[in-house]
């Protein structure tokens, strides 16, 4: 409990540090996340239709989804150096598997009939795919979303190893002055960011799901 | 690629260690998600509530469930096992239940008719035919744990996250490349090696 206090204190003496870093944090999170939809969405979208290249992509997302995502860190480091955008490069590559996937998953999933009616009913190519194909593989597709933004909150504290910033750099120096206060103000709002993201994607995707495709009384 | 020809045997140890933590904490972690996913298996209320603490714990970022552990059980290979633990519960039960529901009632029914007792039911007829997705259900467990042990380094737990540690500290990028490469090859090897025992084994269900 008095560590709890102490970690409380150190946020009042340090309030631009505790700001600063947790700006950096959800900035970080949040520009990978999107650069992540931005390439894996449509991606998803356009393999969808397609029956061989489709498969290569979708084995590789699989094995980067397994990659460890410190090792995905560090590899960067040699190449792009430390600071902000390497470690965003790096969260990027995370984030793009299981977006992708579900994706791909949801695009492929939806009901032909439905597509082939609204073929009949004269739309074309550009407006199956925003009129129909979207809205139905949404659920699927915010579903992935919802894990690469988890991912992507966890992995930025990792960040911190290669100089991108964030929460994790009150952990690490935590550690190595072995300053538990100190490491609190990392962990514990590092532990609340990547819950309240869970909790947050969860609503989104469930005001995003079409009330004809809803669970019915599901809880 | 000099640095590890000539270091081989700092990867050899530090690949070691990794396979013997993440080992360590999946069997700890089977024991466990095998007797609470049975019990899950039968009953709604702790199917529901084991997924939702387990779900719960899972999202917590590893490097500060590591770190919130540190003024409870110190540094050290205990703390990296409690957390790898705790994030591969989710899977294991859900994983366990699943499979063991996933039993066609009719089957069942036909066991029982023949006379098997509860526990014969369970270890000859349900278990075996739960293999698949239980086997699942370990991959992705022991793909989570071999991530989460590359930064369970940084509390002292060994393994291979310690060269990439080492190597971010000294500025030494062959040390990088090898304990991330070898992590991702050590990943991405169990992986596929578990999926290939899977499809075997829904082969033989199935057949």
């Amino acid at each position: 409990m008095q560590l709890l206090i102490d970690a409380w204190t150190f946020i009042q003496q340090n309030p631009v540090r505790f700001g600063q870093s947790l700006f950096t944090h959800i900035v970080l999170s949040l520009s990978s996340l999107a650069t992540a939809c931005a390439i894996a969405i449509p991606l998803g979208v356009l393999l969808a239709d397609r029956q061989r290249g489709a498969l290569a992509v979708i084995n590789v997302a699989n094995i980067g989804r397994t990659l460890p995502s410190l090792a995905v860190l560090a590899l960067v480091m040699p190449i792009l150096g430390t600071g902000f955008v390497p470690s965003w490069f790096a969260l990027t590559l995370l984030a793009l598997p299981p977006i992708l996937i579900n994706t791909y998953t949801a695009v492929r999933e939806v009901d032909a009939d439905a597509i082939d009616a609204a073929r009949g009913m004269g739309m074309n190519d550009a407006q199956i795919i925003g009129k129909i194909k979207l809205p139905l593989a949404l659920p699927v597709l915010f579903a992935g979303v919802r894990t690469a933004a988890v991912q992507v909150v966890s992995g930025a504290v990792l960040a911190s190893y290669i100089g991108g910033g964030g929460l994790g750099d009150f952990i690490t120096a935590g550690i190595a002055m072995m300053a538990v206060p100190q490491l609190l103000v990392g962990a514990i709002p590092a532990t609340l960011l990547s819950i309240g993201t869970d909790f947050l994607f969860g609503r989104i995707q469930r005001w995003l799901t079409p009330r004809g495709i809803q669970p019915q009384a599901a809880a | 690629m000099n640095w590890f020809l000539r270091n081989y045997d700092q990867v050899l140890v530090g690949l070691g260690e990794h396979i013997f933590i993440s080992a360590s904490a999946l069997v700890l972690s089977f024991i466990v998600a095998f007797v609470v996913g049975l019990w899950a298996a039968r009953n709604e209320t702790v199917y529901q509530t084991s997924l939702a603490v387990s779900g719960f714990l899972y999202t917590i970022p590893t490097l500060a469930f590591l770190a919130l552990l540190i003024p409870i059980v110190g540094l050290g290979k205990t703390n990296a096992i409690i957390v790898m633990v705790c994030f591969s519960l989710l899977i294991l039960v859900r994983n366990v239940a699943l499979g063991i529901r996933g039993a066609p009632a009719e089957v069942v029914d036909a066991a029982r008719g023949m006379g098997m007792s509860a526990s014969q039911v369970l270890w000859k007829v349900e278990l075996p035919l739960a293999l698949p997705v239980i086997v699942a259900g370990l991959r992705i467990a022991a793909v989570t744990v071999i991530s989460v042990s590359v930064v369970a380094a940084y509390v002292g737990a060994g393994g291979l996250g310690t060269l990439i540690f080492n190597g971010i500290t000294n500025d030494h990028a062959p040390k990088i490349w090898a304990g991330a490469l070898t992590a991702c090859a050590l990943a991405v090897a169990v992986d596929l090696s578990l999926a290939a025992l899977e499809r075997r084994l829904g082969r033989r269900t199935r057949g």
